[in-house]
């Protein structure tokens, strides 16, 4: 599977969130500021990456980004190690 | 690796009981909507069974044993071993298993004890059980297991409150010449052990002044260190990274192809859990991977056999390859592989 880019990244992980209006969270959005945020959003943020990506982030990896960017970010590094 | 290939034993029969009580998701006082749909959505819980203060697990392991035993019309007399499985027993001693034996009406020579584990309890318990049998003179044997879930969690903690159900189960084994082998894979990491942990009452942590103490650790989470404590995001990174690789290397020990696999029971942890499982093993048929989640919540070490007996009784008429895997708590997990030959599956029991 091609890699998505951060574009592709950002709309396809709002897609996974309830009641968001789409193009609401942008690549810089900080994930913890989207509206009616909780513990299960980190859960579907998980499940989201592992399907995707075959990566499983912990509680660490969440811990230290705060954007969809540097979510994002943390995925290609991970995939290139 | 602790592998096994376990002969001349047969699963004969499964009952399951819950209590009559429903909570609804959607009646959780301490969710806002958006919340409430949320999970309903993600974790897939609409409603679960409570049970009463009077009702412990092994009033209801107990109703759903004699059920079977009738069912099976099985001698007690010989009945010569009774595991009971739970992490909710009824004293802190005697075992629980013990005290069965004798209200069950079981002879002196059954051999009774207790098994302290919580999601992973099943593949745990009928390994251990059908060793017994196969390399033994007990020819039948009962696997008593479950879990009151809801003694342990404060209703003010969102993390834990909605998520489980409470349910006791009993499984019946017996010595079979021409049962088909039984393959496990079983595991344990106890650098998760603070991921689901109650702190006090055992004997690292006694009872103390501010034992029973409800503080808030978080917005949406009060607790006392009485009460179950619960990291989502651990438990799902652990799930993630260990269940699939349990269940491939199992399956690759027993010679056993993916496709060959009738139903692929998994424990109802959380449906967002167990999905993501589903797909990183490539199980395709969304049908082979039954869910009884969305009615009973996570009900512990009960959760396969309740979902053999709520989703999938009439099937249980024919022969069916089934892949069992309980994971969770400790962290402890395992699976299994297992042929039902037509086994009795009783009627759900509500008490």
């Amino acid at each position: 599977m091609d890699m998505m880019d951060l574009e592709e990244f950002t709309k396809n992980l709002e897609a996974e969130f309830e009641d968001i209006e789409p193009g609401t969270i942008a690549p810089v959005t900080n994930y913890r500021d989207i509206k009616g945020w909780s513990s299960m959003y980190a859960l579907i943020i998980i499940a989201f990456v592992d399907t995707h990506f075959d990566i499983a982030l912990n509680a660490d990896d969440l811990k230290s980004s705060q954007t969809i960017q540097d979510l994002y970010k943390i995925i290609l590094d991970r995939k290139k190690s | 690796m602790a592998l096994f290939k376990t002969l001349n034993v047969s699963v004969k029969g499964i009952s399951a009981c819950v209590p009559k009580e429903k909570l609804l998701t959607r009646e959780y006082e301490y969710f806002n909507e958006a919340e409430k749909d949320l999970f309903i959505k993600s974790v897939g819980i609409e409603e679960r069974r409570v049970a009463s203060r009077e009702i412990t697990t092994s009033d209801m392991c107990f109703v759903a044993a004699e059920k079977l035993i009738k069912e099976l019309k099985w001698d007690k007399q010989e009945i010569d071993c009774l595991i009971f499985v739970s992490q909710s027993a009824d004293y802190f001693l005697p075992a629980t298993s013990i005290i069965l034996q004798h209200r069950l009406g079981l002879s002196k020579h059954t051999m009774a004890f207790d098994v302290n584990l919580g999601c992973s309890g099943y593949i745990y318990g009928l390994q251990l059980l059908s060793n017994l049998i196969s390399t033994s003179q007990i020819k039948k044997g009962l696997l008593l297991v479950g879990d009151k879930s809801s003694l342990s969690t404060h209703i003010e903690d969102k993390s834990t409150y909605p998520l489980f159900g409470d349910a006791g189960t009993a499984t019946a084994l017996e010595y079979d010449v021409n049962g088909a082998p039984v393959y496990f894979n079983l595991q344990s990491d106890g650098s998760g052990e603070d991921a689901i942990k109650i702190l006090d009452g055992g004997a690292r942590n006694e009872v103390r002044d501010d034992t029973f103490e409800i503080k808030e650790i978080e917005p949406g989470i009060k607790r006392s260190r009485r009460h179950l404590q619960l990291n989502g995001i651990d438990i799902f990174n652990f799930a993630l990274k260990e269940v699939a690789p349990n269940v491939n290397d199992l399956l690759q020990f027993a010679g056993t192809e993916k496709n060959a696999i009738d139903y692929f029971i998994f424990h109802q942890a959380n449906k967002l859990i167990n999905e993501s499982v589903r797909k990183k093993l490539k199980v395709l048929e969304k049908e082979k991977v039954p869910y009884s989640i969305n009615f009973f919540g996570n009900t512990s070490s009960a959760s396969i056999p309740l979902t053999i007996v709520t989703e999938i009784k009439k099937e249980m008429q024919q022969p069916k390859k089934m892949l069992l895997s309980g994971f969770g708590v400790g962290y402890s997990w395992g699976s299994c592989i297992i042929d039902f030959d037509k086994i009795i599956c009783c009627d759900l029991i509500e008490i």
